[in-house]
């Protein structure tokens, strides 16, 4: 199963992102923001970092590059899609997901080990999770605070769509604690949070993050 | 050529705490009688006669604000 993992200039976990791929048992294909193809791959990582130096807003640049076209189109056609962090801003800027990620309610940088709960392991990136797990893997970001209208969070909520949820304090003043959404397929996911940083004890806080590399080569091999 | 400003702010029911830190801040400075601030962003392009106005409507909302969050006023001023 190949997965692709997206370097735009200023993304920063994109090496993270392809170890944890090879990891869990799949193969990482580099994907380069200025070429308009996606090399065969099963499913696309928008990895963290701060691509064009958030300038503007988180994402708002990244989204319009070469890429992401495919992206887009792949994502529309039920390819699994992941966005972490900045990832995760660029998919919202570029409409796969609602929504937006403004800077954090007390305005500073946040990072540290944090406790999620799996809200929805239905989805293509979180079914090797119990429901309801908690679960612990690091955050760091200056625009974390997802924001969006009422109507839209009523509707992510409704309909299963929150995907993880912070436990054990907001850590940057989320609405309804909000770590990650989905898409109503399931299969385009964001999430603030980094699970490529939590692969393995040895080098972060627990194996935790590992399930959503899996889930993800479950989802593509069950297709 | 013309100067189009462009000025996104966020809207009304979204939080803006780097507003409210700098509301915070103007007492401790001194400066009393400020009861709320909101930060925005505030852009200057030289245009050609050519852009139309609903060219800049498009620039305004599809790239530089986040409709989703943010309201935009376009205005052309004399430069």
């Amino acid at each position: 199963m190949r997965v692709g993992a997206v370097t735009f200039p200023g993304t920063l976990d994109d090496s993270d992102t392809a170890r944890a791929i090879t990891a869990a048992g799949g193969e990482a294909v580099a994907l380069w923001h200025g070429d308009a193809d996606l090399r065969g791959v099963d499913a696309v990582i928008l990895p963290g970092g701060f691509s064009y130096g958030d300038y503007l807003r988180a994402g708002a640049i990244a989204r319009f590059a070469p890429v992401m076209g495919e992206v887009i189109d792949a994502a529309r056609k039920g390819m699994p899609v992941l966005g972490i962090c900045n990832g995760f801003q660029v998919l919202c800027e570029a409409g796969l997901l609602p929504g937006a990620l403004l800077r954090n309610a007390e305005l500073h940088f946040v990072c540290r080990d944090q406790w999620l709960k799996v809200e929805n392991n239905a989805t293509a990136w979180t079914t090797r999770y119990d429901a309801g797990a908690e679960i612990i893997i690091p955050i760091k970001n200056m625009d974390g605070r997802f924001a969006a209208s009422q109507s839209t969070v009523d509707e992510l909520e409704g309909e299963g769509r929150v995907v993880f949820r912070y436990v054990g304090g907001n850590p940057n003043g989320s609405l309804n604690h909000i770590a990650g959404i989905s898409d109503p397929t399931g299969r385009v996911v964001g999430l603030m949070p980094h699970p490529e940083h939590a692969i393995d004890a040895l080098t972060g806080p627990s194996d935790d993050g590992l399930g959503i590399f899996l889930s993800v080569l479950d989802s593509v091999v069950n297709a | 050529m013309a100067r189009v400003v462009v000025d996104v702010m966020p809207k009304p029911e979204i939080l803006d705490p780097q507003g409210q830190a700098v509301a915070r801040a103007l007492p401790r400075l001194g400066f009393d009688g400020v009861s709320d601030v909101r930060q925005g962003k505030h852009f200057e392009l030289e245009v050609d006669d050519s852009v139309d106005d609903e060219t800049l409507a498009k620039i305004a909302e599809g790239f530089l604000s986040n409709p989703v969050v943010e309201d935009f006023v376009v205005r052309r001023v004399d430069s």
